[in-house]
């Protein structure tokens, strides 16, 4: 173009001037529409090499439920994500969840050093390189991932303590079944052991039939690498298994024939059988994003109220939304393709007439099976519902949000 | 039976074989390399229940004292390896009548088989220095923490075939994960 930067900055701001002007048809420009002289954003080398949010855009993952680390170390074990202010389905890598096996430690990984090495109950032994993979048949999928430890809570004081442990990413890599099967797989394993590199090394049990099934062997997140701390350079995606077997700094895959019991296999060890069972694949589960506990509705009159549904059982097939505290039940809007184990967002049109009511959404997904109210699942297992109930194995009950006379939105556990 | 017949029974040991092998997969994309016995070796640190990969050494409750104090273990356990910054290696108190199970979620008591006290320690220990201590420390460690969770007595010797044996508290009382298949329901009857 020639021109300098302060010229190139007048003609863009006389540029807007003439578009705001021009979409408002109105002599004096809406504020904020029109930037006043200096508000321009810098152009940096930093920012023109990798983009940055809006500075008006706060929104940041904070440690799960608030609590100091579980770990005792001072470390933060957990973050959860701001889903009040998600949109669409996608989280942004920048605020997707994470969960540790022991503090916050990140290993620092050379891709061009890493392997991933599949062996034990194989007819051929096998180490990928990075390179290697990335040759391989691709599948770019959604998926969402969900902590263990993600369940509503009456100390919650909004989505982010209640539901932050869960995200939804595209993740680009291998099928693990072609990884597998390049291997050979014999007939007598039963079992694999999937282990990160990190430096607790931590590793996972997972049936077969769901290795050959859906998992992925991902080195893709969101159109880039994934993250370092979603597991950098490599991490194995277990669709709709509880967070923990999603293996991150995926370097190692031993096909057995039997149940290994590691360390993290025996954090996970329940006693009763509902809960073991409950505490596997993640049940279909949905919550409202907008309005949840924190926001305030300024007025009266119409919202589109929005939120995220999801299963591990596969695609959301169904989602309901009550806004009179759980009388009456609305089909909402699925937008978007529903696809298997991927957060899946609905949306309901509302006219809050400006009273107290209580706002619910639940789930069906593609097996029929629908998000309880915390008193099914009591009334289903024969005990009394009181608020210290838990509910079995991943708590996937139905969220209550109360919408005050003045229009503030809380947290209505019970 | 003809003579055809029997000519297809003579070759039928090498047809068997044929079918055998054309039945074994074979690769479709021929990517990655093949790693040395070597390089498995070093990086296999998995040990099942079974035990198989235990690696040869031995070590005692009293040998594991020393080491717990020698490796630093002390430092984020503790000198009695509990109410220290890292997670406590003791059970709780408890009565006749209390199920182990209710003694707390510590793994040398906890752990339905002692090979996953083992394992755990071989990789994740101690902190920072991962991975850096010998088989006969791990096998010592291993009975220390069994010894003072009263799994088993002062003068036994754990290596590569006791350890696999030792009866841990509740090797049975933990419910197994469901036999996993795509589509499958949750648990039985469970409608949500």
């Amino acid at each position: 173009m020639g021109l300098k930067r302060s010229d190139r900055r007048g003609f863009l701001k006389n540029g807007a001037v003439l578009a705001g002007g021009l979409t408002l048809g109105a002599v004096r420009p809406a504020s904020g529409q029109t930037p006043e002289s200096g508000t321009f954003i810098k152009g940096t080398e930093e920012l023109i090499a990798y983009g940055q949010r809006s500075r008006f855009e706060t929104a940041v993952r904070i440690s799960h439920g608030r609590t100091p680390s579980p770990d005792a170390f001072g470390l933060v074990k957990h973050v959860a994500t701001p889903l009040q202010e998600s949109v669409g389905v996608i989280t942004p890598s920048a605020l997707h969840y994470v969960g540790t096996t022991r503090g916050s430690f990140i290993p620092d990984i050379d891709p061009q050093e890493h392997r991933l090495m599949i062996h034990g109950m194989v007819d051929r032994p096998l180490t990928f390189s990075m390179q290697d993979l990335k040759r391989l048949p691709s599948v770019t999928r959604l998926h969402f991932i969900e902590c263990a430890a993600n369940r509503p809570s009456p100390t919650a004081k909004d989505i982010q303590e209640s539901h932050g442990m869960t995200s939804c990413a595209e993740w680009t890599g291998v099928l693990l079944s072609v990884l597998l099967k390049e291997a050979g797989v014999k007939g007598s394993a039963s079992w694999i052991v999937a282990e990160g590199a990190e430096e607790v090394k931590g590793a996972s049990s997972i049936p077969m039939a769901k290795a050959m099934d859906d998992c992925l062997v991902c080195y893709g997140m969101n159109g880039e690498a994934v993250r370092p701390q979603q597991g950098y350079p490599l991490r194995l995606m277990v669709p709709g298994f509880e967070g923990i077997f999603n293996v991150k700094y995926l370097r190692r895959i031993k096909a057995v024939d039997q149940y290994y019991m590691t360390y993290n296999d025996y954090g996970h060890l329940r006693r009763e059988p509902e809960n073991a069972a409950l505490g596997y694949q993640i049940g279909p589960k949905s919550v409202i994003t907008y309005p949840s506990a924190g926001h305030q509705l300024p007025d009266r009159g119409f919202y589109e109220i929005s939120g995220l549904a999801w299963s591990g059982g596969g695609a959301v097939r169904r989602v309901e939304v009550s806004t009179d505290g759980g009388r009456r039940w609305t089909d909402a809007q699925i937008r978007g393709t529903p696809y298997r184990m991927a957060h899946t967002r609905f949306s309901l049109n509302w006219n809050w007439d400006g009273t107290e009511t209580a706002l619910l959404s639940r789930c069906t997904d593609e097996q029929g099976h629908i998000q309880p109210s915390r008193a099914q699942v009591a009334e289903f297992f024969g005990v009394p519902l009181d608020p210290s109930y838990r509910v079995p194995g991943q708590d996937n009950s139905i969220q209550t949000w109360r919408v005050a006379s003045d229009g503030s939105v809380h947290n209505a556990y019970a | 039976m003809g003579a055809y017949t029997m000519r297809m029974l003579r070759l039928l040991p090498i047809v068997l074989l044929l079918g055998g092998a054309a039945l074994a997969q074979s690769p479709t994309y021929g990517v990655g390399s093949t790693p040395s016995e070597e390089e498995i070796r070093a990086l296999d640190i998995s040990i099942s229940p079974t035990g198989e990969e235990l690696p040869p050494g031995r070590g005692t409750p009293k040998e594991g004292a020393l080491v717990f104090r020698r490796q630093g273990c002390a430092g984020c356990h503790g000198a009695t390896a509990k109410g220290a910054a890292a997670p406590t290696l003791v059970k709780a108190e408890g009565g006749p009548d209390v199920h182990p199970w209710d003694l707390g979620r510590v793994l040398p008591f906890r752990a339905p088989y002692a090979t996953t006290v083992w394992d755990y320690i071989n990789r994740a220990m101690p902190l920072n220095r991962e991975g850096t201590l010998t088989a006969d420390e791990v096998y010592a460690l291993t009975a220390f923490l069994l010894n003072i969770n009263g799994v088993i007595p002062e003068d036994a010797v754990m290596d590569a075939q006791s350890l696999p044996k030792v009866k841990m508290p509740i090797r049975e009382g933990w419910s197994p994960l469901p036999d996993w298949k795509p589509g499958m329901q949750r648990l039985e009857g469970y409608p949500y």
